[in-house]
């Protein structure tokens, strides 16, 4: 057996080297850790950015809380890469002295906004569409933060976001090592999501719960949920609606509303079914449809609380089988449509892929996206009101569309949308739009008259060559006896 | 310095060679052979020759529970099928197979590791680790900080912390996992020879000693060409061969 490595027992003291980290000086004294600025005592070739180290601060060593939630990122951060997480560099013994050694990011947390609170609406609106990426690229790494709260947000100067802190973090595959440990639920108080509350630790939804909190405060300059001190208080949140945001700040418009309650509600099923989602809708207010949540004016009346309470009871969240299995089956998908150039035939046939899609996919969220064709220099020869009417006729175009679909389907909820694009050229319009919402899939129709084809060139191919996600072109099925001749 | 756990090798030709390969493509500089070499597969002798060339060159070798069985002839305690293919194994086994099998210890101890076939608190009784409540009764029973151990099929990580909450985990091949060295770990990195899971791959773990990182890995191999040997093999009642075929096909 080999013997444990001493345990360094003093203080750590600038100028002191830990497995050759040089400590340079301590940036930040927390509750759970202190930051420390380090560098290497012989520099790695590659590493080319700054470093600091994060040592817990444990308290006579009868803390388990903070030791095994320091455990849990010291085992999950090695498996996230990408810009919204700090580079891992190293870990500490425990048995001589704990820590993590990873990049330094140069950037200030979001708390000190909080005090500012409330916010612009294009500020608030611009931080939830930064986060919502960084949320959509953790949770495809199958992961899911449980502490998503302004502290644990870092804003680079050119508003990209940073998350940090994993010690409530659950990874589909690495060990839950917070599950047995604790009797009580974890997470921050005002952002804890209602399944967090029951004990659900990997529900991708929980972090747009909190995301929905954070946004609530930023605009309105309250708490939704208060700031609970037991578990009692907690649990409110799952009978006890917010004070709908309009109410506090009317100036706020009915669909911000609707999207921060969409992220509020109480159960996953009925939020947002991923973070992209929401991504797509603070970047496309105009495309969000309003439902009752839009036009609460006060928090629901005391019989409806009851009833809400009376069901909490005894209730159990629905969780999914994983983080990786709530994200693979809530994509977004888009539906390119060429409703006044496209054939009959071909629109009905692209219908028929989509809502297979649709079928596979419980989760998934349709956009339906159209393109108007604007001047490429100069003004349009429509008039403002002309341009309008044209803007609204491809609207109902692509809704009349849609329409046998999402009957079948019932597709409630804001999981449908329509956009009509307005650009000099579709492809580079569509395939913008796919980019900028993180759409999942597009499905299009391929131009079916070859000569068309020959002058206009070929829409679907610049989409497939040009997009980054799946794309599904669709043919329209050839008339019987045609295809030999063709 | 990196030790690949290799357990319940069933007398797998196909299988003990797609993993070796794998192994030392991997860059593994050691092996942890965990017992159970012999018993349901074709090709006893070939395996138990690999096994002595590996531990010539100093990997470790446990017993398991069919290897001291077919050294010593077969337990009341067995079923049919393990009686019976144990009894079809002697026959292919040399004097000096047969003595190496015999001789082999039950546990190894190095480095902070404990290596044993089926537990730590009766090594020679073969109970299985089958939940929470046997793995924290194997890592209450040792000193050491990591167990390796097989006698299960299915691949398996336990921890215990130092607050006595144990928990587990079923692994995702290929992703390494940290096995921080304040909490106690019991690894069961599923069979190479015999997979249950009804995934057919070959299963075997790599312990990267100086990152502390342990990564469960799935090796595809000719499954097709390990049924075929059992079921053509020499001597082996035919329903008995097709069965263990059929096990190996659908890895059940």
């Amino acid at each position: 057996m080999t013997e444990a490595p001493a345990p360094i027992t003093h203080p750590l003291q600038p100028g002191q080297v830990l497995d050759g980290f040089v400590l340079e000086e301590r940036l930040h004294q927390g509750g759970m850790a202190n930051l420390w600025k380090v560098h290497r005592e012989t520099p790695l070739p590659g590493e080319d950015f700054p470093l600091i180290m994060k040592v817990p601060r444990i308290k006579g060593g009868e803390d388990p809380a903070s030791i095994v939630g320091f455990e849990v990122e010291q085992m999950i951060l090695p498996a996230l890469k990408g810009p919204h997480v700090p580079r891992y560099v190293a870990r500490g013994d425990w048995r001589r002295q704990a820590y993590i050694v990873m990049e330094h990011i140069q950037a200030e947390s979001l708390r000190p906004l909080l005090d500012r609170a409330p916010l612009p609406l294009v500020k608030v609106v611009e931080i939830g569409i930064q986060v919502a990426h960084a949320l959509t690229d953790l949770h495809h790494q199958h992961l899911v933060h449980l502490d998503i709260k302004p502290s644990n947000i870092l804003r680079r100067p050119d508003g990209s976001v940073v998350l940090v802190d994993f010690g409530l973090s659950r990874h589909d595959f690495l060990p839950d090592l917070l599950e047995e440990e604790f009797a009580l639920p974890m997470g921050t108080g005002p952002y804890m999501s209602p399944e967090q509350v029951q004990f659900v630790r990997n529900d991708p939804r929980s972090d747009l719960f909190a995301l929905g909190v954070m946004l609530y405060h930023l605009a309105t300059g309250e708490r939704p949920f208060g700031q609970p001190t037991s578990v009692r208080q907690l649990r409110r949140r799952l009978y006890v609606e917010p004070i709908p945001p309009r109410a506090l700040r009317p100036d706020l418009p009915p669909w911000f509303q609707e999207v921060v309650l969409h992220c509020l509600e109480v159960r996953a099923e009925r939020r947002y079914q991923s973070a992209t989602q929401l991504a797509l809708d603070l970047q496309r207010p105009d495309a969000v449809p309003l439902t009752a949540r839009a036009h609460r004016v006060q928090r629901s009346g005391l019989v409806r609380r009851f009833k809400r309470w009376f069901l909490a009871l005894g209730a159990e969240p629905e969780a999914p089988a994983s983080v990786g299995a709530q994200v693979s089956r809530s994509p977004v998908i888009m539906a390119a449509v060429d409703v006044q150039g496209a054939s009959a035939g071909l629109l009905e046939a692209l219908r028929d892929v989509v809502q297979r899609l649709l079928q596979t996919e419980p989760g998934a969220r349709l956009a339906c996206v159209g393109v108007m064709k604007t001047a490429r220099i100069g003004m349009d020869e429509l008039t403002d009101a002309q341009g309008r009417s044209h803007h609204v006729q491809q609207l109902i175009a692509l809704k009349n569309w849609a329409h046998p679909m999402t009957h079948g389907l019932a597709m409630a909820d804001g999981r449908l949308t329509f956009h009509v694009l307005e650009a000099p050229d579709a492809a580079d319009a569509l395939i913008e739009f796919a980019a900028r919402t993180g759409v999942d899939h597009v499905v299009m129709g391929a131009r079916g008259s070859s000569a068309l084809r020959r002058y206009l060139g070929s829409v679907s191919t610049q989409v497939v060559t040009q997009c980054t996600c799946t794309v599904t072109v669709v043919r329209e099925p050839p008339l019987p006896g045609t295809a030999a001749t063709a | 310095m990196k030790t690949a756990l290799i357990s319940d090798l069933h007398a797998n030709r196909e299988a003990l060679t797609a993993v070796l390969a794998h192994a030392r493509a991997a860059g593994v500089d050691r092996f942890a052979l965990l017992g159970d070499y012999v018993g349901y597969g074709s090709d006893p002798a070939w395996v138990v020759d690999q096994v002595r060339a590996l531990q010539a060159a100093g990997a470790t070798v446990v017993a398991g529970n069919h290897d001291l069985a077919v050294a010593r002839g077969p337990s009341p305690t067995m079923n049919d099928d393990a009686r019976a293919a144990i009894e079809w194994t002697r026959e292919r086994l040399d004097a000096e197979q047969l003595r190496f099998l015999g001789e082999l210890p039950l546990y190894v101890v190095r480095d902070d590791c404990l290596f044993v076939h089926a537990n730590a608190f009766d090594p020679a009784g073969f109970a299985y680790v089958q939940g929470r409540l046997e793995a924290m009764r194997s890592l209450h029973a040792t000193d050491c900080r990591y167990t390796f151990c097989g006698h299960m099929h299915e691949p398996m990580l336990y921890h215990l912390s130092g607050t006595g909450k144990a928990g587990d985990f079923r692994p995702q091949p290929g992703m390494p996992i940290p096995l921080l060295p304040n909490r106690q770990w019991l690894v069961i990195p599923g069979a190479c020879g015999q997979p249950r899971d009804g995934n057919p791959a070959a299963c075997y773990a790599v312990f990267d000693h100086e990152a502390g990182d342990l990564s469960f890995q799935r090796v595809p191999y000719d499954v097709d060409a390990a049924a075929a040997a059992i079921r053509h093999a020499e001597g082996l009642p035919p329903a008995l061969g097709e069965r263990l075929a059929q096990r190996l096909l659908l890895g059940r």
